[in-house]
Formats: C-alpha cells, sequence, structure tokens
C-alpha cells in the first residue's frame, strides 16, 4: 500500500489527437507522455490553439484520443469519472437554475437524497462565499460570482480530481488574482470545512497565473501541441501576494515565456 | 399600468359595440345580414339557458384538447429524435416537409370520411395542423442547447435520461412554449374546419346550423365563443409559460 504514495494519479503515455473534417486531419495533440503526482497542482500553458483545452477533455474523458493511454489511478480512462470536477471556460452555468440548484446538480446526477444534499451545498456556498445569493440566478451574478458557483459546482461531490479550463480567463485582472486566491484556499489549502487537497490541472494562457497557482508547469508548443518544458516551481506554500514580485517570480516567468516563444 | 390597460381594454371593446349599434340603426340592414348587439345577446342568453352553447362548446373544447394534446405530444417526441439523430431526420425529413404542402383544409374531408363524423376525425385534423410548428421548435430548442452543457452533463456521468430531465427539457423549453402557443390557436382553426366539413355538435357545427337557417345572430353567438375560448386558451399557455419560465421572463425587464 505504500506504493500507493508515489504512484501517479494519471499517467499519460505517447497521447496523440487528431481531428479530421472535410478539409483533412488537424492534429492537435503530439505525442505528450507525463504524468501527475496526487494532489499535484499542475498548470498547462501555451499559445491559443495549441490543444490545451482538448488534452483537458481527454483527461476528463469527454474526449477519447486518437493515439496513447491515459491511466488514472492506475486503471485506464475510457470515460467520464465521478471523481472528477470540470470548470468551463465559461462558467457553463444552467440559467433556469439558482446558484444553490446549480451548485447541487452533480449530487442531483448521482441521485443523492435531496435531504442529504442540502448541508452539502450549504457548505460549498459558503467556501466560496455566496452567503445570501443560494436563489439568485446566473444572469444576475457578475462574471466572478458566476465562476465562484462553477468552482462549488466541480467540488460539491469532493472529486479527487479537478480540471480547470481557463476558469478565469473572461475575468478582469483584478478579479482574477482573486479567484485565483480562493482556488488555493479553497482546493489546495484546504483551510475551510471538509474539503481536502485536490490534484488539480489547470489551464491557462496567463504565465504569472501559473506560477503563482502551481507545482509545476507544463508549455506546449503551437499546434500540434508538444510539450516543451516541464518545470517544477518551488515557491513557498501558501502562496502570498508579495511572492509575485520576487526575483525568483519573474526569472520563472521569463523561461515560461521564452519557451512559449 | 395594469388598470389602465384594463381601463383601455373597455374602452375599445365598448367603441366597437357603440359602432356596430349605430351601424346596425343608420345602415338600416335586415337582420339576417347584420343583427344589433342586443339580438346577439337575446341569443347568447337563450343558447346559455337551454344549454345547448354549452354543448356544443364542451365538444369542440374536448376536441381541441386532445387534439393539442396528440399534436404536442408526437411533435416533441419526433422533434426529439430528429434533433438527435440525423439519421431520423434525413428518413422522416421529406414527409414532414411534404405533409406541410398539403393543405390540411382539403385533406379534412378524408379523415371525416375514414374516422366518421365525431370528435374523433377533429381531434385528428386539430393534431395534424398542430403538429409542425411545435415539431420545428421541438427541433430548434432541443439542437441550441449549449455543447458545454452537455460536456457538463458528461462529465458527471448523466445518464441519457438524466440529460433529458436535467438540462434538455428545461433548456427547449422557452422555444417549445413558442409552438405551444401557435399550437393553441392553431387546434382551434383545425377542429372548427373539421366541425364544417363534417358534424352533429360543435361551435364549427353552430356556424353552419345558423348559415342555413339565416340566423345570424346564432353565428354571431358562435364565433364570439369561438374568439373568447382561443384568447383563454392563449392566455392559459401564457400564464403557464410565465410560471415555468420564471428565470428568462427577469431577463426581458
Amino acid at each position: 500500500m505504500n506504493s500507493s504514495k508515489t504512484e501517479p494519479i494519471l499517467n499519460i503515455q505517447n497521447l496523440s489527437a487528431v481531428f479530421t473534417d472535410g478539409n483533412g486531419e488537424l492534429r492537435a495533440l503530439d505525442e505528450l507522455s507525463f504524468s501527475v503526482q496526487r494532489q499535484e497542482f499542475l498548470c498547462v500553458i501555451g499559445p491559443s490553439g495549441c490543444g490545451k483545452s482538448t488534452l483537458l477533455r481527454i483527461l476528463g474523458g469527454l474526449l477519447r484520443p486518437t493515439q496513447g493511454s491515459v491511466t488514472f489511478s492506475g486503471e485506464p480512462l475510457v470515460g467520464p469519472r465521478r471523481g472528477v470536477g470540470f470548470v468551463f471556460q465559461n462558467s457553463n452555468l444552467m440559467p433556469w437554475r439558482s446558484v444553490f440548484e446549480n451548485i447541487a446538480l452533480p449530487l442531483e446526477v448521482q441521485n443523492t437524497v435531496m435531504s442529504q444534499v442540502r448541508p452539502q451545498v450549504q457548505e460549498l456556498v459558503e467556501l466560496v462565499g455566496l452567503q445570501g445569493f443560494e436563489n439568485w440566478l446566473p444572469r444576475d451574478l457578475s462574471g466572478g460570482m458566476a465562476q465562484r458557483v462553477a468552482i462549488a459546482r466541480a467540488l460539491v461531490h469532493d472529486p479527487d480530481v479537478l480540471l480547470l479550463d481557463e476558469p478565469f480567463g473572461a475575468l478582469d485582472a483584478l478579479t482574477r488574482e482573486k479567484m485565483g486566491d480562493e482556488l488555493l484556499r479553497i482546493a489546495v489549502h484546504a483551510s475551510g470545512g471538509r474539503t481536502r487537497r485536490k490534484t488539480i490541472i489547470m489551464v491557462t494562457h496567463a504565465i504569472a497565473e501559473a506560477i503563482f497557482l502551481a507545482d509545476r508547469v507544463i508549455v506546449l508548443s503551437p499546434r500540434p501541441g508538444k510539450i516543451r518544458m516541464d518545470v517544477p516551481i518551488e515557491l513557498p506554500r501558501p502562496r502570498e501576494e508579495r511572492l509575485r514580485y520576487t526575483p525568483e517570480f519573474g526569472k520563472l516567468a521569463q523561461r515560461l515565456r521564452e519557451a512559449i516563444g | 399600468m395594469r388598470s389602465r390597460r384594463v381601463i383601455l381594454l373597455f374602452v375599445s371593446i365598448a367603441g366597437l359595440l357603440i359602432g356596430w349599434q349605430l351601424l346596425v340603426t343608420f345602415g338600416d340592414f335586415p337582420r339576417f345580414i347584420l343583427p344589433s348587439p342586443g339580438d346577439v345577446l337575446n341569443r347568447f342568453l337563450e343558447t346559455v339557458g337551454d344549454g345547448s352553447l354549452f354543448r356544443h362548446l364542451a365538444t369542440t373544447l374536448k376536441e381541441v384538447f386532445w387534439g393539442l394534446a396528440l399534436g404536442v405530444s408526437f411533435a416533441s417526441i419526433l422533434g426529439y429524435l430528429i434533433a438527435k439523430s440525423r439519421w431520423i431526420e434525413r428518413l422522416l425529413s421529406p414527409y414532414i416537409v411534404a405533409s406541410q404542402s398539403v393543405p390540411l383544409v382539403a385533406i379534412a374531408p378524408l379523415l371525416v370520411i375514414w374516422f366518421g363524423p365525431g370528435m374523433l376525425s377533429k381531434i385528428l385534423i386539430a393534431a395534424l395542423i398542430v403538429f409542425f410548428p411545435v415539431l420545428v421548435n421541438i427541433v430548434v430548442g432541443v439542437r441550441a442547447v449549449p455543447e458545454d452543457l452537455h460536456a457538463l452533463m458528461r462529465s458527471l456521468g448523466a445518464t441519457r435520461w438524466q440529460t433529458l430531465r436535467l438540462l434538455e427539457m428545461p433548456a427547449a423549453l422557452p422555444v417549445f412554449f413558442g409552438g405551444l402557443r401557435v399550437g393553441a390557436t392553431l387546434a382551434v382553426i383545425g377542429a372548427v374546419v373539421g366541425e364544417f366539413v363534417g358534424a352533429d355538435s360543435g361551435l364549427g357545427f353552430l356556424i353552419n346550423v345558423g348559415r342555413g337557417l339565416y340566423d345570424t345572430a346564432l353565428v354571431f353567438v358562435a364565433v364570439f365563443v369561438l374568439i373568447s375560448m382561443a384568447l383563454i386558451l392563449y392566455g392559459i399557455v401564457v400564464g403557464l409559460e410565465a410560471r415555468l419560465l420564471a428565470w428568462q421572463r427577469r431577463s426581458e425587464e
């Protein structure tokens, strides 16, 4: 049982994704191999169209790779798994459901008894700081609030793995930094409630965001996406705001920027 | 705001009645051409009194209701299948488009011959006329569900039924109601057309009888009741829509 500690939760081998349409083939990902440790926070960055989102969808079991294999906790990944929470580029909420009902959706799909749902959902509402907004509809929320709901929804069924596809891409710079802090507080430092530290894979094109949040950053090349660089971010946790202005941070940012090209 | 609208409605109706009465008084038409509002009211009270109006109204109402229910159910099921499967779409769409170029009024006699002068033939005519607009709306509504929400449901491991119940049905509801609103009005037309062709009961039948007897006041009574019925039906659909789609209505304000 000791080996389970070091055994990666995700193992990706020679992964390629090729899309075919009327005009021929489009190679999105080319022979990627890497693994992700339990409780690791991995950021994948790269230029637009490098296949980052495709990679995330494959890891979430939403897309099948053309070649290669993905193993999840030692088993081959064949489809969506319950132990995964997915956060999409836009908040992707159901406009007819209230904040509370949107967060409760994964539990409803899992056929959890509704009386048991309430405390769990309420805990997440408080964790993301949306007390008092439970009955609001998505259209009345700001972008940051909507994305908080999306994060709460991805966490409500207490998944082991959190996949985030440019979750803060649509937010302004200040809200974006704040949401990054929140994400660390909720899913990494696990300071509130019953939440545990998650394995997180996040796709972004913001270098500073990646460095600030991640334990490790993978840089993908332009299409077809190959791994250009795989760097550990050895900055102390908990990550604090002033870290952004240290020389180490700047050096890392420069290295990553150069790797992207 | 609301009370002002009600007042304006009353003013408009009163204006119509006064204009009508003036036309009768000064136009000097024979009664069988243009009965006065008073004549129509008397005829209305008579038919209410002997229960005949209510009986005919009940017939048409049943035909409209069942026609609507039948047409909407079939259109919803078929629309969903067409929206979800290109294969079924290719198989069925030629027939569906072709069926729309057949004027229903023209095949109404056929349905009356096949299914008799009773309610069944009218229910079928109403259902057929309702079918297409609801079908088109369902197809559009189901296809318009955002791909990312489908991805979300799949990432949660939702079953087909859960996706239908939790995502596709609520997402398509606004467009479905658009079809239902049109359908509710069309169902009334379908039932009356069927009754014109051959029936022994119903408001369309009553219009036919009144015409034959030159009982023009009776025709007016039947027409007014039909209009009221269509309006009430439309109102029920709109009311239901407002209740079920409160999340959407707020966006318009």
